[in-house]
């Protein structure tokens, strides 16, 4: 009975356990802080697409936005990771099996409210985005729900076939090119279209994307801010040169957009075009040889309509 | 079943897979249509004469695959017979005078550019001697069968339709349209495809497909040795 009354002696205090929640959030803070910072200041204004059009910056923003809120998660769990490989490593000798553990209320919660604040946050913002400016260069179909405000946009229709873009601008006679050029500082409407398959016009650092559907108009809006050149991809898969239907195209002063608009605009086929729409009409939906001269008629120089000479030649801006 | 039986299965899926695999590579990846010379015997400084025509479908024993398709061919210039294919090689920074024969019947262009010509030396094509910068190929006078564009040099030429459409291509006696024009091939060597951009396969929706998106029929490469 004795024995039974006497306590047991205690266990020997080992040292104190240090408290490793705060060790973790203090050094994921630290990082954090100097890895957001670095991001918004020196990665950001580098991040694809660049700023060369509103749709641009727009989404170079949301990208550093999305770097920057992503950074602090994914150094948390690579801090937790490293930290946990260090502090609780088996050593020599050590066969004990760790302590189970149940599950931790705070812990969870915690987890599932800041990645929810997190993901819904970003969805908003990314909704938002979507939006503005003016659908954020996608191509919003025939009817946009989102316009630029204020002016009459430069239009060009962006024509889509195998295997090559080609670019017409309705508000300067219609001459067409096969290279886009586009005035800095300037709101622009494409049209895009297709005469044959499925296309996707692609202005990579335009941030503009807009699916080319034969027989439809896919409207897409943007705002030049500086010059430079810009890459057009097909970026949907058309056929055997798929691959090789890019070009380049170039946003310039607007002083040298209308030196090279005035010089096609000299060689504008608009009377050509007028014809050519007259005929299309009675163009047939599929693909018909005819035998020459039977569609007989007056040639444009025949009715003493200009023959254009100059449309689609490259031009220089200097 | 018997381990001999499940032996020669085994090998017969195994032969199966192999043959299949070997022969599409032989047929689909290494096959294709000649390549025609210009560059054998060119003297530096003179220019490469290059002679193809357009048919509106082919002799079936000249274009065994797809007689029915409307096709290019290409004059050799060992032989002087015409080859079907549409790769030909050429030599770096050399005039090229290019001549098409058109036996073929003319087709709507769907794009008003198409109907110009760009990128050939003076900016000019010829049509049976007349130089021509515009063609409407609608209306007349002058009618478009198919172009021959080098996008990546900026040449696109269309080419007159012929009085007549000849079905057995390679033709030789028809009468047929000629459509001249020079242009200079780039100073590095490389690889440049061609292309017709007016859908121009019959039978195929839109006119697209077929020979449209077959080498060998209405695109092919011109390869540029430096």
């Amino acid at each position: 009975m004795a024995a039974d009354s006497t306590p047991a002696p205690a266990a020997p205090a080992g040292p104190a356990e240090p408290r490793h929640g705060l060790r973790i959030f203090l050094i994921w803070l630290v990082a954090s802080a100097i890895a957001d910072p670095i991001i918004w200041f020196v990665w950001g204004p580098h991040m694809p697409p660049g700023a060369m059009s509103s749709a641009a910056a727009s989404q170079q923003t949301d990208m550093t936005v999305m770097a920057v809120m992503s950074a602090p998660v994914m150094l948390f769990v690579l801090i937790y990771f490293i930290y946990a490989l260090i502090t609780w490593r088996q050593k020599p000798g050590d066969e004990e099996d760790g302590p189970p553990i149940h599950g931790n209320a705070r812990v969870s919660a915690s987890w599932i409210i800041g990645t929810s604040v997190i993901v819904l946050g970003l969805f908003v913002y990314g909704t938002v985005e979507l939006i503005a400016p003016a659908g954020a260069g996608a191509g919003e179909g025939n009817t946009p729900i989102w316009r630029p405000s204020g002016g009459t946009p430069l239009q060009v229709q962006v024509i889509a076939q195998q295997w090559r873009f080609t670019y017409r601008y309705p508000q300067f006679g219609g001459f067409e090119t096969t290279e886009l050029l586009l005035p800095a500082g300037r709101e622009v409407q494409f049209n895009v279209t297709s005469l044959d398959v499925i296309h996707s016009f692609w202005a990579i650092q335009l941030a503009v994307k807009a699916d080319a559907n034969p027989q439809l108009n896919n409207v897409a809006y943007t705002k030049t801010l500086h010059t430079g050149t810009f890459t057009v991809r097909c970026s949907e898969l058309c056929g055997l040169w798929h691959g090789a239907m890019f070009d380049t195209g170039r946003v310039v002063s607007v002083a040298a957009f209308q030196r090279c608009s005035h010089e096609q605009h000299a060689f504008s086929p608009h009377a050509y075009l007028r014809s050519f729409r007259e005929e299309v009409t009675k163009w047939p939906s599929r693909s018909s040889r005819r035998r020459p001269g039977s569609l007989a008629g007056e040639s444009p120089g025949e009715r003493g309509l200009p023959v254009p000479g100059g449309c689609g030649r490259r031009c220089t801006p200097g | 079943m018997s381990l001999p039986v499940r032996i020669a299965t085994l090998l017969v899926a195994f032969v199966a897979v192999v043959g299949g695999a070997v022969f599409v590579v032989i047929h689909y990846l290494l096959g294709g249509p000649p390549v025609e010379d210009f560059t054998a015997g060119h003297a530096a400084g003179q220019p490469v004469n290059v002679v193809m025509q357009t048919d509106a479908s082919s002799d079936p024993a000249a274009v065994p695959d797809h007689p029915t398709w409307v096709s290019y061919f290409i004059k050799s210039p060992q032989t002087g017979a015409w080859v079907h294919t549409t790769l030909f090689k050429v030599p770096a920074n050399a005039r090229v005078n290019m001549t098409i024969l058109g036996y073929d019947g003319s087709t709507p262009i769907r794009n008003p550019l198409w109907g110009q010509v760009t990128g050939t030396i003076g900016g000019v094509a010829y049509y049976g001697g007349k130089p021509v910068t515009t063609v409407n190929g609608w209306n007349g006078p002058y009618l478009i069968q198919h172009t021959f564009a080098i996008p990546s040099l900026g040449l696109n030429v269309p080419v007159e339709a012929g009085p007549g459409t000849c079905l057995t291509g390679p033709c030789t006696n028809n009468a047929h349209s000629t459509t001249t024009f020079s242009f200079m091939t780039p100073s590095h060597a490389g690889v440049f495809r061609w292309q017709c951009f007016i859908p121009c396969g019959l039978s195929f929706l839109y006119g697209n497909g077929g020979p449209m998106s077959t080498i060998g029929y209405m695109s092919g490469n011109m390869e540029v040795v430096g």
